[in-house]
C-alpha cells in the first residue's frame, strides 16, 4: 500500500466512523472494501490479469459464502441487492476502458464491456449450482484454495501459470515470469475463507449476511498484510458499533501515526541497510554480516507490525478493532514465546486449524509425547514456511523453527525442575530471562538469514561469513 | 485497597485529551517549525556525517543512479558531500604531500573501482614528492563543467592540498555547459559568490540555476533534500560493508566510433573556434583559487576513433577541427599565463576505453597514471 491510499483509506475510515446509520455504514464499508479489491491489485503485465484476478477474489468469496450461509439465507430474492451492487462493480470498473481519463482504479485498461457481462454470467451460473450443492462442497472449496495457494507460492507453478495465461491471451510466453501472476491478498484472504467453512463445518460459524461475509472477507484495512482477524468478533463490531468518541479517535490516531512511523521512518530506513540477496554475497566481514542480518530483522519487525499497527488504527476509526499481531516478539525469552507473540493471527489459525487437531489425532492413537511435539511442531512451522513461498529456503526456515520448537519444549521440560530449585533470587532471575532473550532473538535472526534470502547457496555463504569463514 | 474508577488518574486525563487540540497543536508546531527552518542555511545541514567516524570516508564523492545497488547516490549538498569523503576525516601528516584530483567523470571514475581509477592508480604506486609520501585524493565528479570543477576547487583548499590536478577536456569549456551540470545549478549561492569573487563572465540570472522560493526553504520544501543526506548516511553502512560505490555491469554499450557526417561543435562551425567562446577564465579564476598551492592542468586523453566518419570526428564529443584548434588555444593560453599544462590528448590507444570517448579502463587509467606521475615528479617536485 503506497502512503497515498493509506491515507485515502484512513479518512474514509474516519468518514465510516462518524456515520450513526448501521445500514449506511455497512454498505459503505462494503463497498470500499470490493473496490479496494481492484484499487490494491498490482498492475500486472498479462492482459487483463489485474482485473480478472480481484473478480475471482470477489467471486471466491461469494461462493464461499454460499457454501458456509445457512441454506435458508441462500435465495436469490434475499440477496439480489449484494449481487447486484457486486456485478454492478464490477462493470462500472469496466466501463472505464471507454473513458478517456485516467482514474485510481481498475488499475490499469479493463478487459471489455461483454467479455465482462460474460464473466458474469458464468460466475452467477457456477455460484447458483455451489448454492444448492451440501455442505462438503465447502471441503471442495478449501481445496481448491490451497491449490491456488500451491500455484500461488512456488515460482515454478507461477512461472507455468503465467505462460498458459500468456498463450491463451496470445502475448509473448518468453517474457513469463511468477511476478506476473501476484494476486493481491489472497493468502489472507483464503485464510479467513478456510476458517470459516471450518468453523461451519463444525458448527461454530456465526450466522453472516452475505454483505457481512464479503466485508469480513475484503476488509480494507486488512486487505494486504492481516492481520487475519476471525469473523465473531468482526461481526460484533460490525453490528454494534461503538461510537467514535474523543478517546477512540485518540486510540486509533495513535495506533495510525505509530505505525506509519514504524512502516515508512524506521522499517524504510532499515531497509537500505538490512540484509538482501544483492549484499549477501558483497559482504566479506563477519561484523557487518551481522549488523546487517540484525537490521533485517528488525526491518522485517517494524514494516509488518507497522502495517498491523496502520489496519488496526484504521480499523478502530471505522470502529471495528482487528486483532493484535506482534507483542514485543524479540523481548521473549524463549522460542515458544517468539511464536506466541509474532505474526499472532497467522499462528493462532495454524493452531486452531492445524496443530491442535493433528494433536488430537495423534494423542487418540497413543503416541508419545516427544513424537507428537517434534511432529506436530517440525509440520506445523513446515506449512507456515511454505505460506511464505514454496521454496527449499522456506522449507529450511520452517524446520530451523519447528526443529528449534521441540528443542525448545524438551529443554524446557527436562530443566523446569532444577530452574525452580537452582535460579530462584531475582538476579538470578533476571539474567536467565537476559539470557533466554539474546539467545533466541539471535537463533530468530539467523533463521531469517533463510527468509531473507532466494537461494540455499546464498543462505549458506551469508552463515559462513557471519561466523568467520571466508571462502574468497 | 482496589480503586475505584473516579481515582484512576490515568484514566481520567486520557479522556480529558480533546483529539481536535491535539491536531491544532501539532498543526502549530509544524508550521512554526516550517517557518523557523526557512531561517536555517540548508547547505549546513550536510555538515553532520556519519562518515569518517562511524563509517570510513568514501574515496569519491557520491555520485549514483541506482542507489539501491551502488550503495551511493547523487544529491546537491556540497557541505555532506565533502563530509562524506575519507579527505574530510584524513588528518595530513607531516610527511604527507597531498595532491587533490578534480575533474569530471574520467577522474571520478566510472566504470571502474576505487583502487583503479587514477587516484587509485598514483597512489599504489607508493610516490614521494621531496621525501614526502605522495597521497592523491579523487574528488572528480561526474558531469562536465569547468565551473562545476572551480566550485569544487574553491572547496578543497579547506583541506591543505599541495598540488591539484586538474584534467580537462574541451567539452567542459562551451559556456552553455557551465552552468548546466545539476550540482552547479542547484548550488546557486555558491555559483554566485564564484561569480563575484573572481569576477566570472557568467550570468547570475541565467534560468539553469535553481532559485529557491520561501516555500521551497520550508522543511516541507527542503524534504528531499533533507532525505537524500539521510539515505547517503545511511548508505555509509553499506559503503563500510561492502567498499561498493558504484554498480559494475557485466556488459555495456562500448563507446561510439561510426559517426554522422556531422563537423559542428555545439553551436559552433568550421572554420574558427573563438577563444571567446571557451570558458578559459573559468581556469584562471581556478589558478586565483588555488592561491599559492600548484596546479596541474592535463588535457585528458580521448578516444581517437577508427570508425566512419573518423576523418571528420575523433569520437562522439569532438569534430577533428574544433578540437585542433583547442588543443592550440590551451597551448598558447598557458604559455602565455605560465600554466602548468600537459596535454595527452592521445596517450591512450582506442581499445582502453569503455562507455564513452573520455572513460578509461583500468589499463588506460594505468598509462595515464605513468604520465601523469611523471608529470607530477618533474614539474612539481622538482621545483620544492
Amino acid at each position: 500500500m503506497t502512503l497515498t491510499q493509506i491515507l485515502a483509506f484512513a479518512a474514509l475510515a474516519l468518514v465510516v466512523g462518524l456515520i450513526r446509520r448501521p445500514r449506511l455504514r455497512l454498505f459503505i464499508l462494503f463497498t470500499a472494501s470490493v473496490l479496494a479489491v481492484f484499487a490494491l491489485q498490482p498492475s500486472l503485465p498479462i492482459r487483463g490479469l489485474d482485473f480478472w484476478l480481484p473478480t475471482a477474489t470477489l467471486a471466491i468469496v461469494v461462493y464461499s459464502w454460499f457454501v458456509t450461509a445457512p441454506s435458508s439465507a441462500r435465495s436469490l430474492k434475499q440477496n439480489w441487492r449484494v449481487l447486484a451492487v457486486l456485478a454492478g462493480i464490477l462493470l462500472t470498473l469496466g466501463a472505464t476502458r471507454y473513458l478517456d481519463i485516467n482514474l485510481p482504479l481498475p488499475v490499469s485498461r479493463p478487459p471489455q464491456i461483454m467479455q465482462i457481462l460474460l464473466a458474469v454470467a458464468i460466475l452467477a451460473a457456477l455460484g447458483t449450482l455451489i448454492a444448492r450443492l451440501p455442505v462438503w462442497i465447502g471441503s471442495v472449496l478449501i481445496a481448491v484454495l490451497i491449490l491456488f495457494l500451491v500455484v500461488l507460492k512456488s515460482p515454478v507453478l507461477s512461472e507455468w501459470a503465467s505462460a498458459a495465461l500468456r498463450r491463451m491471451n496470445q502475448q509473448s510466453t518468453e517474457m513469463a515470469s511468477a511476478l506476473d501472476f501476484r494476486w493481491l491478498g489472497f493468502s489472507y484472504i483464503s485464510f479467513r475463507i478456510i476458517h470459516t467453512i471450518r468453523d461451519r463445518q463444525n458448527g461454530k460459524l456465526p450466522d453472516a449476511s452475505l454483505i457481512e461475509y464479503v466485508t469480513y472477507v475484503v476488509f480494507f484495512p486488512a486487505l494486504t498484510a492481516g492481520p487475519i482477524h476471525r469473523i465473531e468478533r468482526f461481526l460484533s463490531d460490525l453490528r454494534n458499533p461503538a461510537p467514535l468518541n474523543q478517546e477512540k479517535l485518540l486510540d486509533a490516531g495513535q495506533r495510525f501515526v505509530i505505525g506509519l512511523f514504524k512502516k515508512f521512518v524506521v522499517a524504510d530506513c532499515l531497509a537500505l541497510i538490512a540484509l538482501n540477496s544483492t549484499n549477501a554475497l558483497q559482504v566479506q566481514h563477519a561484523g557487518w554480516m551481522w549488523l546487517m542480518l540484525y537490521a533485517y530483522a528488525f526491518q522485517l519487525l517494524f514494516d509488518f507490525s507497522g502495517y498491523t499497527d496502520i489496519a488496526i488504527g484504521i480499523g478502530l476509526l471505522a470502529g471495528i478493532r482487528l486483532p493484535e499481531n506482534f507483542n514485543n516478539p524479540y523481548l521473549k525469552p524463549n522460542l515458544t514465546q517468539f511464536w506466541n507473540n509474532w505474526h499472532m493471527s497467522l499462528t493462532q489459525w495454524f493452531r486452531a486449524y492445524f496443530f491442535n487437531p493433528l494433536t488430537r489425532t495423534m494423542r487418540k492413537k497413543g503416541i508419545s509425547i516427544p513424537v507428537i511435539v517434534l511432529n506436530t511442531q517440525v509440520s506445523t512451522m513446515l506449512l507456515i514456511g511454505l505460506w511464505h513461498g514454496v521454496s527449499w529456503n522456506f522449507v529450511l526456515w520452517g524446520l530451523w523453527h519447528g526443529v528449534g520448537l521441540f528443542i525448545n519444549n524438551r529443554w524446557s521440560d527436562r530443566t523446569k525442575a532444577w530452574m525452580d530449585t537452582h535460579i530462584t533470587t531475582r538476579p538470578q532471575r533476571v539474567v536467565s530471562q537476559i539470557c533466554g532473550i539474546v539467545l533466541t532473538f539471535n537463533f530468530v535472526a539467523l533463521g531469517w538469514v533463510f527468509f531473507a534470502l532466494p537461494k540455499l547457496q546464498m543462505s549458506w555463504h551469508v552463515f559462513l561469513t557471519l561466523f568467520g569463514v571466508n571462502l574468497g | 485497597m482496589e480503586l475505584t474508577l473516579a481515582e484512576q488518574p490515568e484514566v481520567k486525563s486520557k479522556e480529558k485529551i480533546n483529539p481536535l487540540n491535539v491536531i491544532f497543536k501539532a498543526l502549530g508546531l509544524f508550521i512554526i517549525l516550517n517557518i523557523l527552518f526557512t531561517f536555517l542555511d540548508p547547505g549546513n545541514m550536510g555538515k553532520l556525517s556519519l562518515y569518517n567516524s562511524i563509517f570510513p570516508g568514501r574515496s569519491r564523492l557520491p555520485f549514483g543512479e541506482n542507489p539501491a545497488e551502488s550503495y551511493n547516490l547523487s544529491l546537491y549538498n556540497l557541505n555532506a558531500m565533502l563530509a562524506s569523503h575519507e579527505i574530510a576525516g584524513a588528518e595530513k601528516a607531516g610527511d604527507e604531500f597531498r595532491v587533490v584530483l578534480i575533474g569530471d567523470s574520467s577522474v571520478w571514475g566510472t566504470l571502474l573501482k576505487p583502487g583503479e581509477t587514477l587516484a587509485g592508480q598514483l597512489n599504489q604506486m607508493g610516490l614521494t614528492c621531496n621525501d614526502r609520501k605522495i597521497r592523491v585524493y579523487n574528488l572528480g565528479y561526474p558531469t562536465i563543467s569547468l565551473t562545476k570543477d572551480l566550485m569544487l576547487l574553491d572547496r578543497i583548499k579547506a583541506y591543505d592540498p599541495d598540488l591539484i590536478v586538474w584534467p580537462m577536456t574541451l567539452e567542459s569549456f562551451p559556456w552553455d555547459k557551465q552552468l548546466s551540470s545539476p550540482l552547479v545549478a542547484n548550488n546557486r549561492t555558491a555559483v554566485l559568490n564564484l561569480i563575484e569573487k573572481y569576477n566570472l563572465p557568467l550570468d547570475p540570472n541565467d534560468p539553469d540555476l535553481v532559485t529557491l522560493t520561501q516555500f521551497d526553504k520550508t522543511l516541507v520544501g527542503q524534504r528531499r533534500n533533507l532525505a537524500d543526506i539521510l539515505r547517503l548516511q545511511l548508505y555509509g553502512f553499506k559503503w563500510g560493508a561492502t567498499g561498493i560505490d558504484q554498480v559494475y555491469p557485466e556488459t555495456f554499450e562500448p563507446a561510439q566510433i561510426d559517426f554522422e557526417e556531422d563537423i559542428t561543435f555545439h553551436e559552433f562551425v568550421p572554420p574558427a573556434l573563438q577563444e571567446q567562446n571557451l570558458a578559459f577564465e573559468i581556469i584562471s579564476a581556478g589558478i586565483q583559487a588555488a592561491g599559492d598551492t600548484p596546479v596541474l592542468i592535463i588535457n585528458e586523453p580521448i578516444l581517437i576513433s577508427d570508425g566512419t566518419n573518423s576523418d571528420l570526428r575523433y569520437n562522439f564529443f569532438y569534430p577533428r577541427w574544433a578540437y585542433d584548434q583547442y588543443r592550440e588555444m590551451m597551448l598558447e593560453k598557458s604559455e602565455a599565463e605560465g600554466w602548468n599544462y600537459v596535454d595527452l590528448w592521445n596517450l591512450v590507444p582506442a581499445d582502453e576505453f569503455t562507455n564513452s570517448a573520455i572513460h578509461l579502463t583500468p589499463e588506460g587509467e594505468n598509462l595515464l597514471a605513468a604520465e601523469t606521475s611523471q608529470a607530477i615528479l618533474e614539474r612539481v617536485c622538482t621545483h620544492e
